[in-house]
């Protein structure tokens, strides 16, 4: 076989690899991923049974914890509404109220049950966070 | 103070932009005075950047509330060593270390090669200088490391807790001295294709830097990583979060850069491929500075709400548009000088491997920008997890390291019967003994992928040990020299071969690590009181004691454990939670101590064996009717205090009052101790990541340590240049 032939074969059989490659990432992607709701989507259209990240703000006063379950409620970003979440396993260290975060969820009734363990909180580190008032009096110096 | 470092930024942009003029206008008209100056104008904007950057330290070390980023990122009661550290935890700060950085190694790139690539240095100076002026811009207009603030609180906001650990003073340095090294090698491979010098001289003048980028940004990753197993107290190491795949995208195809380039210095082979992979790299590291800045993906660590995410989409644009113009515009002088021998030969594997690692790089991609890419399609946004991402990262990891084992077994050109006979049949034989006596270990049988890799690294590990036997021996059958001397003189004389040989098998001891300790970990959530106990794969945890101490930096609430095999005790382990003081004075006068941000002490067992990691994580919730009431009592007092207008000393009476009782409080922690939630994690052979790391960045120092014919070759040229000048001085 004449040699440009050859590479010819072996461009096409590398693209054709390639191609299908790229198809099963874009499928097995689309199939796996998990749909990011806001509490407002899932108050109104969360289906029972199907998975979904909800992400939003801890709401203020919102934090519970009983028996190692954590009991909070996320609100919405637009509208004045909040989906109660009820969540075992680890909590990050940087969750507390109004604070950011995502959770992988399933609606119960009006309740939102957590995944286990897969709960993220955005680092406040690297927020762009408000210039401090003086300090309320020394610390513990 | 910070007038003069707001001037020196200003000054610093009007040098870089000099440094661009002057380069393009000497490349242009063939003028070496002016292309001299260029470079040098590099020097002067390192120079600049340093005093810049010495004022934002200092303002942090003193604790100079006026700066602004002072006053957010760090406080009085922040240890001296992360009050350093502070500065690069803020954006302003953090996009200063990175021009500064830029400065220094575009400064070191072309103090050394400025005998060299004399077409080609003059556009990358231009290129070089372009990125500094672009973060200049951003730190004079967008977020100044200067700002100051019309009224200097007493106090700062102090820095996250989560960023008080050794691991973040050389962390984000790292990963920026990668991005920026990456950058010079990008600069370069644009001189080359616009001047049309596209043999591998530029290769050869900046491999060193490409490899030190790798180094550097390896380091950063795996000091991340280190940071996030004994700080987040989560127990991992990795979570395919978008801004740890940010900086692992750069280095994979950095990988493959590295090794593409030996097939172009040897063959004149895979020019296309070499300059693609070199300008993906470096606009790869300007899209993880991006990504990281931008707000546009969720993480858990970028730096959100920000306004840079449009400057920074016009330069990666640019970058895009202008790399795929340029190797099209070039494409016919980026033709192969050779074709491909045979697909038996070590330049098909490092072909294949690099065909891996970029496949590695596009899944890596898709899944970060998934959340993107499903919104334009679907309208809604989804993100994939590490389920999804193991799918196809693991089976491609198991092919890398088999290929890193393969590839110094097989010849150059074409792999002959005789060389596999010679090569493969120890390495191979290493594995299925590996394998045989896995199956013999009880339940290691039940995680087969675990026992598969173990036998490829076994593969890897013995090519490597075989190649460094036949080197030593070829070398003491021609020195007659002992074995360890022989060893050491042929790892000297070839350095990059060897070195590359070691990383090879620190990363493949570093897979291993990832590999087993994810397949048998074992894990516990539990709540316990003082003197109860839990068992974790085997090992018995007993919660001995209670702790508490109260500082001026927080308040630490923890747990004595004991940790014990059949009645053996195996180790004590110390795990706390630290409670930061909050600035919000609505959270009440004692309840603010509780009430800032949190982070964990791991309680860690190191072991070559496995790892045992515990973390406690107190409830507060018991500890509220007593801070309502200090609270309640102090305000009261408080206001009485102010209302009469007492002296200064009643007030600080008051103050030490309110201390002793928030160490009250803290104590009750121990003298009247209620549960607390504790996570337990045994991982076998955890602590082999590391030590795998270890071994890949040594041998990674030694790839990049001169080699000594190098280093004689250069002071040879130096005295002579020398005499030269000396001579031409004196000539009448």
């Amino acid at each position: 076989m004449n040699p440009s032939r050859k590479r010819r074969i072996r461009l096409v059989v590398a693209l054709t690899a390639a191609l299908l490659a790229a198809s099963a990432l874009v499928y097995t992607s689309f199939s796996a991923g998990s749909d990011e709701r806001t509490a407002g989507q899932l108050l109104d259209g969360a289906v029972p049974g199907k998975t979904y990240t909800l992400a939003g703000t801890v709401a203020q006063g919102s934090v519970r914890r009983a028996g190692g379950v954590l009991w909070f409620s996320v609100r919405d970003p637009r509208r004045p509404v909040a989906a109660r979440v009820r969540y075992t396993g680890l909590v990050p260290d940087p969750f507390r109220e109004g604070r950011g975060v995502m959770v992988k969820v399933q609606r119960r009734g009006d309740t939102f049950i957590g995944e286990k363990d897969t709960m993220v909180t955005k680092c406040p580190s690297k927020f762009q966070v408000a210039p401090p008032r003086p300090s309320a009096g020394s610390s513990l110096a | 103070m910070a007038t003069v470092g707001r001037a020196l930024l200003i000054v610093a942009f009007a040098v870089a932009l000099y440094g661009i003029g002057a380069s393009l206008y000497g490349a242009l008209r063939g003028g070496r005075a002016w292309v001299d100056s260029g470079r040098r104008a590099v020097y002067a904007l390192a120079g600049v950047l340093t005093l810049a950057f010495a004022i934002m330290e200092a303002a942090f070390l003193r604790s100079d509330f006026s700066f602004s980023v002072v006053a957010t990122h760090s406080s009085t009661t922040t240890p001296t060593f992360y009050k350093a550290t502070a500065a690069w935890s803020s954006q302003e700060g953090s996009l200063l270390l990175w021009v500064w950085l830029l400065s220094i190694w575009s400064s070191l790139a072309l103090a050394l090669t400025r005998r060299r690539v004399r077409e080609v240095a003059p556009v990358a100076t231009a290129v070089l200088m372009t990125f500094a002026s672009f973060f200049l811009l951003l730190t004079i207009f967008y977020a100044s490391p200067f700002a100051t603030l019309a009224q200097p609180p007493i106090e700062g906001t102090g820095l996250n807790p989560l960023l008080r650990h050794p691991a973040m003073m050389f962390h984000p340095p790292m990963l920026y001295s990668g991005y920026t090294l990456f950058s010079i090698p990008f600069a370069f491979a644009i001189g080359a294709l616009v001047t049309r010098r596209l043999n591998a001289e530029w290769i050869v003048s900046t491999r060193r830097f490409a490899l030190a980028a790798w180094l550097c940004l390896g380091i950063g990753i795996v000091l991340g990583a280190r940071w996030s197993y004994t700080e987040l107290g989560w127990g991992g190491y990795w979570a395919w979060d978008p801004v740890e795949n940010a900086s692992l995208m750069p280095w994979l195809t950095g990988t493959a850069f590295i090794h593409s380039i030996m097939i172009q210095e040897r063959r004149g082979m895979l020019k296309v491929w070499n300059a693609s992979l070199v300008l993906a790299t470096g606009t790869l590291a300007i899209l993880g500075t991006f990504l990281v800045r931008s707000g546009i993906l969720d993480s858990i660590h970028a730096f959100g709400a920000s306004t840079l995410g449009v400057p920074f989409l016009i330069l990666i644009g640019a970058m895009v548009l202008g790399s795929v113009g340029l190797v099209a515009w070039r494409r016919a002088d980026l033709r192969s000088e050779h074709q491909l021998d045979s697909l038996l030969s070590r330049e098909s594997v490092f072909l294949l491997q690099n065909v891996i690692l970029v496949a590695l790089c596009f899944v890596i991609f898709w899944g970060t920008f998934f959340p993107l890419i499903s919104e334009a399609v679907t309208g809604t946004r989804a993100s994939v997890g590490p389920p999804w991402f193991d799918k196809y990262t693991v089976p491609l990891a198991f092919v890398l390291v088999a290929l890193s084992g393969v590839g110094p077994l097989v010849p150059w050109r074409r792999l002959t019967v005789a060389s596999v006979r010679r090569g493969f049949l120890l390495p191979l034989a290493a594995a299925l003994v590996t394998v045989l006596a896995l199956v013999l270990v009880p339940g290691a049988w039940q995680q087969p992928k675990a026992a598969a890799f173990a036998g490829i690294v076994a593969f890897v590990l013995t090519s490597v040990g075989q190649e460094l036997w036949r080197g030593m021996r070829a070398r003491q059958a021609s020195a007659r020299e002992p074995a360890p001397v022989a060893l050491a003189g042929v790892v000297s004389r070839n350095r990059r071969r060897y070195g590359g040989y070691v990383v090879h098998a620190g990363f493949a001891v570093l897979l291993l690590g990832v590999a087993i300790s994810s397949s048998f970990q074992h894990a516990k959530d539990v709540s316990l009181r003082p003197g109860q106990s839990a068992r974790v794969d085997g090992f018995d945890v007993r919660y001995v004691r209670a702790t508490a101490r109260a500082g001026a930096e927080k308040i630490s609430l923890g747990a004595v454990l004991d940790v014990s095999k059949g009645g053996r005790h195996v180790a004590t382990l110390r795990t706390t939670r630290g409670f930061y003081p909050s600035q919000d004075v609505s959270q009440g006068i004692v309840g603010r101590f509780f009430g800032g941000e949190s982070e964990s002490e791991v309680g860690l067992r190191a072991g070559l064996g496995r790892d045992i990691w515990a973390v406690i994580n107190p409830n507060l919730e018991p500890l509220a009717p007593i801070i309502d009431q200090g609270n309640r009592t102090f305000r009261t007092a408080m206001v009485a205090v102010m209302s009469k207008g007492d002296s200064p000393r009643t007030l600080a009476q008051l103050y030490a009052l309110r201390d002793a009782a928030v160490v009250a409080v803290a104590q009750r922690f121990v003298t009247r101790p209620w549960p607390a939630q504790f996570r337990f994690i045994v991982s076998p052979l955890a602590t082999w990541i590391w030590i795998g790391a270890i071994i890949t960045f040594l041998g990674g120092l030694l790839a990049l340590w001169p080699a000594p014919a190098t280093a004689r070759r250069r002071v040879t040229a130096g005295y002579a240049a020398r005499v030269a000048r000396e001579l031409a001085r004196s000539a009448p």
